[in-house]
This record gives structure tokens, sequence and C-alpha cells, in this order.
């Protein structure tokens, strides 16, 4: 009798931590995925606050391109108010592709190339466009561990239980595949 | 990834054991050696004191001890941006948090290293001859290979054991030059026959000889399998493995011409440059970098980490696994980007090796200057005369220093410092430090590292830099 009962509680303590470890793991992965997401969030933030310094810089050799260089200023204001995980995905490939026209104009000025500011600047935007590409990428990583696990058999439960739902990927429409930063120098 | 750490950290703790049994051995050898009596209890606890004095330091400091041994100097982000930011993405695409520290090897043999003990507090280094032979895309590859070591906690591993194996060899080392230098004037309390005598020379002799040799074994059986996970992670973290294959081959093909790094780190490297031939033998701590590449390239287009099993059963014919089944479980499909596009100056190899050639003289303290008729010059930073002539044109140029800021302005700062361009700029503090400001400087003030005082910088009125003119 006392062994049935000894072997009935060492069956619901282990259920219990098995549970107890599941939901700790969805706990630590969707922690995961939102400190991806701020990163995200950190980088285009990085990104905004480039663009003014660059068309100042690119204003001082190339005046009258007013058209592409209110066309980026317009992006990025959208871009900083654009809500929504695919509101801002949309609104920041605008403003890429903006950045991508700004950046073929400067071909044809050389003493601009030449600049310093404008060298360093171009650094900055290249490793910004690359953060932006690592950080999606570690997001979409996290989001898709977080969607396995919730959707996979006796987690699902839990997940359906506790209100761990699947999280959205980041995605550009236009190329699935991280692209090299589309800015061409 | 997860059973890759939990595997390194078993694996640490049995080689630090390991290891100092090896230094109790060997300490207790030596004892016996010097007293045949006494000695050996006496040689035992000398080795132990000495194992727990150098876990000691490799825990609180073998970081530091082995970047101090190789030379290498921190650098902040203005001395090399584009490495700064290299490694900054690939803190991001690894999901590490904090960044490591930057350091550089002023060495012309293109290499690589991280050490370190926590995920927080670990420190990358790279030579500056690999900065100018590698493009974006390679550094890229290099540094994300460097950051794997660091996610996958094989850093602390490897400094631990780069300190104890050095502790080791130094052991054996002093005993081989007391056995050559001071073996004849033992004292002859304990008289032994002749025959046994000669049994404790050879055996200690032996334990001296093996117990390097033995801590090398382990060390190496233990790294290799690492260098191959650390490819598969950088991989996985560029998307791009095209471009740490070019590296590797270009770092091995010059690592042969060069003569090697320093011994002490030469196992951290991402290409051994202590390693001899091209064969993979018991004592390498990487697997042939030949064999990395094919593996490398035979990874179809693919980035993730069942891309690269497929690639390493491919290219060895293996049948165990090199993954763990876990890491693949989760099978993606993880395509691999192009290459880089952006033809940005730091692509420009004339580029690249003046940044280069810049950053060796910050890193030797010195300030460049440019002159008119197209010459830098570089000065050292106690350079005393304050005026310098160009040794090409003979014009004379001011060394640079602040102007004391009109005392009703503004600002608090006591001194000001008015920037000329937008270019690499360096003037004297009033204490006579020289201050660096780099292109990329956007920040209104900055501190003097000798005096601590306050410079207020000062941006040009129209913006527009000059120094391309100078």
């Amino acid at each position: 009798m006392s062994l049935v009962a000894i072997l009935f509680l060492a069956v619901v303590v282990g259920g219990v931590l098995l549970l107890v470890g599941a939901y700790n793991a969805l706990v630590r992965l969707r922690q995961q995925v939102r400190n991806a997401w701020s990163q995200i969030d950190v980088q285009l933030k990085r990104r905004h606050d480039l663009i003014p310094n660059l068309v100042e810089t690119v204003k001082g050799y190339a005046a009258h391109e007013r058209a592409t260089l209110e066309g980026v200023t317009r992006a990025r204001a959208q871009a900083v108010s654009a809500q929504g995980v695919e509101g801002r995905a949309q609104a920041e490939q605008e403003l890429t592709a903006a950045l991508g026209r700004l950046m073929l104009l400067v071909e044809q000025y050389p003493d601009l190339k030449a600049n310093q500011n404008f060298l360093a600047l171009q650094e900055e935007l290249t490793s910004t466009e690359n953060r932006i590409g690592f950080a999606r990428q570690f997001y979409n990583d996290s989001v898709m561990r977080m969607n396995t696990k919730v959707q996979s058999f006796p987690t699902n439960l839990l997940a359906s239980m506790f209100g761990f739902g699947e999280e959205p990927f980041f995605e550009l429409q236009e190329q699935a595949a991280r692209e090299a930063p589309a800015v061409r120098f | 990834m997860w059973e890759a750490i939990a595997g390194n950290r078993r694996r640490s703790l049995l080689l630090l054991a390991a290891m100092g049994v090896l230094l109790v051995a060997l300490g207790a050898g030596i004892g016996v050696f010097m007293d045949p009596g006494a000695g050996a209890a006496a040689g035992a606890v000398v080795g132990l004191v000495f194992f727990l004095v150098l876990s000691a330091i490799a825990l609180l400091g073998g970081d530091d001890v082995l970047l101090l041994s190789a030379d290498a100097r921190e650098i902040r982000k203005e001395d090399a941006p584009r490495l700064w930011n290299v490694v900054e993405e690939m803190t991001i695409a690894s999901g590490l948090g904090s960044p490591p520290r930057v350091f550089v090897v002023d060495r012309e043999a293109p290499n690589a290293f991280a050490v370190g003990f926590r995920r927080g507090k670990a420190s990358v280094a790279v030579t500056t001859g690999l900065l100018r032979r590698l493009d974006r895309d390679e550094l890229q590859g290099v540094i994300g290979h460097e950051v794997a070591h660091i996610v996958n906690e094989d850093v602390r591993f490897m400094t631990i054991a780069a300190v104890l194996l050095g502790g080791i060899s130094l052991l054996a080392d002093f005993f081989f030059r007391y056995l050559w230098w001071g073996g004849g004037r033992r004292r002859a309390g304990v008289r032994l026959p002749l025959q046994a005598q000669l049994l404790i020379v050879l055996g200690a002799v032996l334990v001296a000889a093996l117990a390097p040799l033995a801590a090398r074994l382990l060390y190496f059986a233990c790294s290799r399998r690492r260098e191959f996970l650390a490819d598969a992670c950088s991989a996985r973290f560029t998307r791009y493995p095209e471009g740490l294959a070019r590296a590797l081959e270009k770092i091995a093909s010059s690592a042969a011409a060069e003569p090697p790094a320093v011994r002490a780190v030469a196992a951290l490297c991402t290409v051994n440059p202590a390693a001899g031939g091209a064969g993979e033998s018991l004592f390498s701590t990487h697997p042939p970098t030949d064999v990395r590449v094919r593996v490398l390239r035979a990874m179809g287009g693919g980035a993730g980490y069942a891309d690269y099993e497929a690639a390493f059963r491919r290219v060895r014919g293996a049948r165990q696994r090199l993954l763990a089944e876990s890491l693949i479980g989760r099978a993606e499909a993880v395509p691999a980007r192009s290459a880089s596009t952006g033809e940005s100056a730091a692509e420009d190899p004339v580029a690249r090796a003046r940044d280069v050639a810049e950053l060796r003289g910050r890193l030797a303290n010195l300030v460049p200057i440019a002159c008119g008729c197209g010459l830098r010059i570089r000065i050292p930073g106690g350079f005393d005369p304050d005026r310098v002539r160009c040794p090409r044109c003979g014009t004379e140029h001011a060394v640079p220093a602040v102007d004391r800021a009109a005392a009703a302005g503004p600002s608090t700062a006591a001194l000001q410092y008015r920037r000329r361009g937008g270019g690499w700029e360096a003037f004297r503090c009033a204490c006579g430090a020289v201050q660096q400001l780099s292109p990329a400087f956007g920040a209104s003030s900055l501190v003097c590292r000798s005096c601590g005082r306050r410079i207020e910088i000062v941006a040009r009125a129209d913006g527009r830099s000059t120094s391309a003119r100078l």
C-alpha cells in the first residue's frame, strides 16, 4: 500500500517538475524573442539617427537634388512613426529603397565620395544595415524556436493554458533571404 | 547550442583536474630527484600550490595574461571603425548580448583569437596583418568564428588550458635547466645504491618530459572539434560560408611564410600559426585548414548547421556526427546570402592599407599630421618641439595645441579645440598629452586621458571637410 503511495507521489512530483521545466522554457523563449525584438528596435533607431546627418552632408555637395533628399527625409519620418511588426517592416523597406536612390546619386559626386565625414557616415550606414539584417535574423531564429515549442505536443497544451502565442516573423516582402545591404556606394 | 555549452563546462572541469594531477606528479618527480628522502611529498605539495596559484591566475585574469603576452592593445571605436562595427554585428547575429572588448596585435601575420571567462567578459584580438588583408565579408567570417568560441564558452576552456599548459611547460623547463646547471651539485645526504639513483634520475626525467606532452595531448584532443563547431556557427551567423573560407585560405597561405606568433596564444588562433605541416596529427589544435575550407565550400548554398553537418560528412566521409542532433533537429532551410556588394572605401585595398597604417601609428602613440604635399607625417606623442618640418617639401607644421577658451563663454570646460576639418585630427591638451579625433568623432567634449581635464570640441562652422585638400 505504502509502496503504491510512494510510487504515485513520485509520479506526481515528477510530472509537476516536468511541467515547471516546460513552462520555464516557454518563458525563456518568449524573453529571448522580446530581447531580439528590442535589438531590432535599437538598430532601426540607430539608422534613423544617422539619416539627418547623412542628408546634411550630401546636401553640402548636391543641394539641388531636392526630390531624392526629401524622399529620404519623408521615408525616415514615416519609419519613425510606424506601428506594429508588419507596419514597421513595410516602412523600413521603403526607407531602404529611398537610401538606395540617394546612394546611387552620390555616385555622380566624386568630391562627396572623398569626404572624410561622408566616408565615416558610409561605414556607419553599411554597418547599421548589416546590424539590422543580423538582428532580424536572430529575431526570426528566436521566433521559430518559440513557435516550434508552442505548436509541438506536450508544450502546446501548456502554452494555450498560459496564453503563450505564436510570434510573427519580421519579413521583408521583396527578398525573403537576408540580402547584403541593398545600399550601393 | 546549449548541448555544446554543457559539454564544454564538463570538459573544462575534467581538464582542470587532469592538469592538476599532472602538475602534482611533476612536482613529486622533481622532488624525488632533488632529495630522494622527503622530496616526493614536498615536491607534490609544491606542485599542488603551483597548480592552485596558476588556476587562480587563470580564473581571475587569465585573459589579461594572455593578451599581455601576445602584446595586444585594446582599441576604441575610432581607432578601427570597421573592425569595431564587424565585432558588434557578430555580437548581434549571435545573440551574445554584450560585445567583447576589441584588441589589436601589431603583427604582419594575419590571425585572430578570443579569450575570456564569461560571455559578458570576453575579448577578441586580431592582428594588423589580418585587417590589412581581409575584406569585410572575410573579416565577418573570422570574427564570427571567434564570437562563436565565446558563445560556446570555448574561450573559458581554452584560456584555462593555455595558462595551465604554460605552467607545466615552465616547470618542466625549470627542471631541465636545473639538471643541466645544478644537477651535479646535489647534496649527498642519503646514501643510495647507484642503480636506485639512476632509476630516480631516469624516472624524474621521464615524468618531466612526459608531463607537458600529456598536457598538450589532453588539450589538443578537446580543441579540434570546437574549431569545426565554431566554423559551423560562423557560417550560420554570417550566412556566408565563403567569407570564412576565403579568410582561412588567406591566413593559411601567409602564415606559412611568416614567423609564428607568440606560442602561448598559438592554439587560440583562428588558424594555428605554430602548426608545421598540413597533416593532422595528435598534436594539432586545429584541423587542417584545407579541410575546413573544403567543408565550408561544400555547404552548397546553405548556411545552417544541417548544411555544415552534411558538408562535413561529404568531405571527411566520417561516420560519427560532428554536431549534436538537437542542434540540427530543428532543421530549416537557411540559405546563404550573396556576397556584399558594398564597394565602400574600406573594401578598397589601398584605403584599407592606409587605415591600418594609421592604426599602427596610433598603437605606437604616433600622431598623424597631413602635409600639403600629400605626405602624412607621423610624430611620436611625446614629441617635444611644437614645430615639425615636412621631410619632403620642407613646410613647417605646428604640432597643434588646444586654445584657452574665453572665460566668459557659456561652456564649463576650461579648454577648447576648434576642429579644422572632418578628418583625423590631433592636438595637444594643456598638460602636453596628445589627443586625437577621428572623422567619426561627434561628441561635444572629451576628457584628457592623462590629466583629466575636459576639452570642448567645437565643430567647424560650415561642416565641410577641408582635410582632403589640405
